[in-house]
């Protein structure tokens, strides 16, 4: 069983100390390609999220019947399968939000992020653990991916959540937000330069915070001393 | 570690990742088995309902979906197997045809589309109905994203001429969206080869139904 601690610092791992974008630097390619808006960017996070759960989870169980030489092309094999299983049970069977989400779940497998903690963490740990440990993983892909999102969708066309209608239906379409009305549009943060110079940013911001965090703590231990 | 033991060990390996592998395939065998019949089906309602939006209604009056046909490949259509057509008639007289057509040279692979065309050659509506285009920046042929397939209706092969069949940028009277070029330029490329198709085959679609013909 997984106690509360564990639980917490699962989640503590995945989504500020370990976050994928801005400190593993992983998954990178789907993360710059589809933050360009908030939408967009929820809607691959979310799918990645639940994709990193099955397959940590499927690769944890199977952990014990592999050998170790062989260990790398079974998990791409499982996460292969998992992967190609809810791409087609989605389109069947909740065509809907396969319409939304459909294109984003092949994405997925382009996403390093999944392997690499099927082999750093799930290969080693317990299926519950690992399982939380991919949903952690895969929300702070989430995290990161939605605000760069924010950035670049307000950066870029002055608005918030445009094409939320297309998850919620029509009726969603008063959701959107035109933060900044009569904008004129800045290209350069849609196309994909501006992901790697809002992403930049944020990395920036982050190692400023936990550079900052440093300095008081080693103050405070001067103090101390 | 002798020999046979590392034979033995290669063999118990290979066993293993051979059993992965059936299991993997099974999976997806079954996977496929039980969805396909759902997603076809899917796809099937999806399709006819596209046909209603790029042929008015107005415009025909006899069953449509029954009207379907089989054109071999063609390069004009862009395709590489057998496709669709379905010719409309009003009082029995040719008034339109949907074709299908593929846009092969998009960002990202095909781009399959349904184009509608009325019996004077004018374009009715154009969708995409399958594309792999980027997310965000050139899915926005998808109809569902942005009107910008609208700009086809009521577009022929004289009106505009030929040579400005391209894209703004290129010269053309098409817009695009900047950043993402090679998506109209195939879509553009693909509607007005399905034109020209149109123009070759005409006096086939105008004849009268099988049926009706005589020997």
């Amino acid at each position: 069983m997984i106690t509360m601690n564990e639980f917490r610092s699962l989640f503590h791992n995945g989504l500020i100390k370990q976050n994928t974008g801005l400190v593993q630097l992983l998954g990178l390619c789907p993360l710059l390609a589809i933050s360009n808006n908030v939408v967009n960017a929820l809607s691959l996070g979310v799918a990645t999220a639940l994709v990193m759960a099955a397959s940590s989870g499927a690769v944890s169980g199977v952990r014990n019947f592999v050998p170790n030489e062989i260990r790398i092309p079974v998990f791409v094999l499982i996460i292969a399968v998992l992967v190609t299983v809810i791409d087609l049970a989605m389109n069947a069977f909740v065509h809907p939000l396969y319409l939304v989400l459909g294109i984003f779940i092949p994405l997925i497998t382009t996403n390093c992020i999944v392997l690499a903690r099927a082999d750093a963490f799930a290969a080693k740990n317990h299926p519950l653990h690992s399982v939380v440990d991919g949903l952690a993983m895969g929300l702070g892909l989430t995290l990161v991916l939605v605000v760069l999102g924010a950035i670049r969708e307000l950066a870029g066309q002055g608005t918030l959540f445009s094409g939320i209608d297309l998850v919620f239906g029509e009726a969603a379409k008063g959701l959107v937000l035109h933060v900044l009305p009569n904008y004129q549009g800045f290209l350069l943060a849609i196309l994909p330069p501006g992901a790697f110079i809002a992403l930049g940013l944020l990395i920036a911001a982050n190692n400023w915070k936990k550079a900052r965090v440093e300095q008081r703590a080693r103050a405070l231990t001067l103090a101390h001393a | 570690m002798s020999t046979t033991a590392a034979s033995r060990n290669a063999l118990r390996t290979g066993t293993i990742l051979f059993i992965f592998a059936l299991v993997g395939t099974a999976m997806l065998a079954f996977t496929h088995g039980r969805t396909e019949p759902v997603i076809t089906r899917g796809q099937q309602a999806e399709k006819l309902a596209l046909l209603s939006q790029v042929l008015p209604a107005t415009l025909y009056d006899n069953d449509l979906l029954a009207s379907q046909q089989s054109v071999p490949p063609d390069d004009l259509l862009g395709t590489r197997q057998p496709s669709a057509l379905w010719l409309a008639r009003r009082g029995g007289v040719f008034s339109g045809v949907v074709l299908e057509a593929v846009a092969p040279d998009g960002y990202s692979g095909d781009i399959a589309l349904l184009i509608g065309i009325d019996a004077n050659g004018s374009v009715t509506g154009v969708r995409v109905t399958a594309h792999r285009e980027t997310p965000g920046l050139g899915d926005y042929i998808d109809h569902a994203k942005s009107a910008w397939v609208d700009q086809f209706v009521g577009k022929s092969l004289t009106h505009p001429e030929p040579k400005h069949w391209k894209v703004a940028k290129d010269g053309g009277t098409f817009d695009a969206r900047a950043g993402a070029t090679i998506t109209p330029r195939a879509v553009i490329k693909a509607v007005k080869s399905a034109l020209d198709y149109f123009a070759r085959h005409r006096a086939a679609f105008a004849a009268p139904p099988a049926g009706e013909k005589h020997a």
